[in-house]
């Protein structure tokens, strides 16, 4: 059951993008088609998966153990680069139509603060291995989650009728603050 | 490429031509995060000037030596260092400020300014134009955020640097100081800098026509008291 909050909480509750602002960047890059969205959504929560699981271990294993806990960052950085770099080949050995379709994106995702902060947070709310595993996941969907919505309402918004000042960047942004509001709705929902 | 610019406009082009929050919309996720007042975006501010003045200086030194295949990861790996730096500087000197910033202090290494003006500007230029260029991005990326900041704390919680500017019957509005506060602030400041360029621009144009238009009245004119 409290697995379940977990996941709940940082998927919905406290969505990385809209209440955290991690990984705006892809969020307001990559959100102009919903065929490209979605899939970087899905990209990006396997990496989260996977980052979750190695620097709770190397965080757990290595850097406690060893008193080295300054090296966190350096250490999760490198963890996630060369993560996004095994996930490219592993991508383009097993399925070449999904590579080319996400192509330019995958080596994107080193950048998302999304990734490291997830690698951050878990350190800061001590969770087990478990709970660690069930955080990424949450944080994944709740970034698919939030950047399908995205893309499916900027799909909308290309036939409307925006003022030119507005167009491009300042017009995403407001409507991702409207997004957060809606969002803050389910605020205080569950306290984890 | 080009010619060389001056020095000095090495350090100005940071601040509007090339702001890095709101023309080249770089580094969002503190910008938008931190911004609760106008002091912790300040603070944010200068611990990332910090960080990027110095892995800036640095990169530009061995840019040479950096091997194409692996120079995003040397990157990282330098950001990281500084930042781990500023992270322990602050949480000794002040504990406050590092708690209340929380996250955000680690997380200026994955900050796509710096990671952008490295592989951009320093692994090409010379030391002395990379730090006057990343000095240039860090005030413009203050400007950014202390003004970004400096609106949400007056609208929402009534002070500027923790003094109260707005009388009491002011109520605050609360969506200032929540998530929702910063999109939207961001989004309108930067949607009216775009309008008054787009109006500075469309009456540039319409000077030149009309400047265009009376010269040959005026040679005309001449022409007829000839």
């Amino acid at each position: 059951m409290e697995l379940i909050l977990i996941f709940i909480s940082a998927a919905i509750v406290n969505n990385f993008v809209l209440a955290y602002f991690l990984g705006i960047c892809p969020f307001i890059g990559v959100s102009n088609k919903l065929s490209s969205a979605f899939p970087m959504g899905l990209a990006t929560t396997f990496v989260m998966l996977l980052t979750a699981i190695v620097t709770w271990l190397i965080y757990h294993l290595i850097l406690v153990p060893y008193d080295v806990v300054y090296l966190q960052y350096v250490s999760f950085i490198l963890v996630v680069a060369s993560l996004v770099q095994f996930v490219e080949m592993f991508i383009k050995k097993v399925s070449q139509p999904l590579y080319r379709a996400l192509g330019i994106f995958l080596p994107l995702i080193t950048t998302n603060c999304a990734i490291l902060g997830l690698a951050l947070f878990i350190v800061l709310k001590d969770y087990s291995f478990v709970q660690a595993i069930f955080y990424g996941l949450g944080a994944g969907a709740g970034f698919t989650l939030a950047i399908s919505i995205m893309a499916g309402i900027r799909e909308e918004l290309e036939l409307a009728n925006v003022p030119r000042a507005f167009q491009g960047a300042p017009i995403t942004l407001i409507v991702a603050g409207l997004l957060a509001l809606a969002f803050m709705g389910f605020a205080g929902m569950i306290s984890v | 490429m080009k010619k060389q610019v001056s020095l000095f406009t090495e350090y100005t082009k940071g601040l509007w031509d090339q702001n890095p929050v709101f023309k080249q919309v770089l580094g969002m996720c503190p910008a938008l995060a931190v911004t609760v007042s106008a002091m912790n975006g300040i603070a944010m501010a200068l611990a990332t000037t910090f960080v990027l003045t110095f892995s800036s200086l640095i990169i530009s030194l061995i840019r040479k030596l950096i091997p194409t295949q692996v120079r995003i990861a040397s990157y990282i790996v330098i950001i990281a260092t500084f930042v781990t730096v500023v992270d322990l500087v602050m949480r000794a000197q002040f504990p406050e400020l590092s708690k209340e910033l929380g996250p955000y202090i680690p997380l200026i290494v994955v900050n796509c300014l710096i990671l952008g003006r490295q592989e951009a500007f320093s692994s090409k230029n010379t030391p002395l134009r990379a730090v006057l260029d990343a000095l240039g991005m860090g005030t413009g990326f203050m400007i950014a955020l202390a003004s970004l900041g400096g609106i949400r704390e007056i609208l929402g919680s009534r002070t500027l640097l923790g003094v109260q500017v707005m009388p009491d019957a002011f109520d605050p509005w609360l969506v200032m100081i929540l998530p929702a506060g910063a999109f939207l602030t961001l989004g309108l400041m930067m949607g009216g800098l775009n309008q008054m360029v787009l109006r500075k621009k469309t009456r540039e144009e319409r000077e030149l026509a009309a400047r265009h238009l009376q010269k040959p009245k005026m040679s005309l004119e001449h022409g007829q008291e000839a």
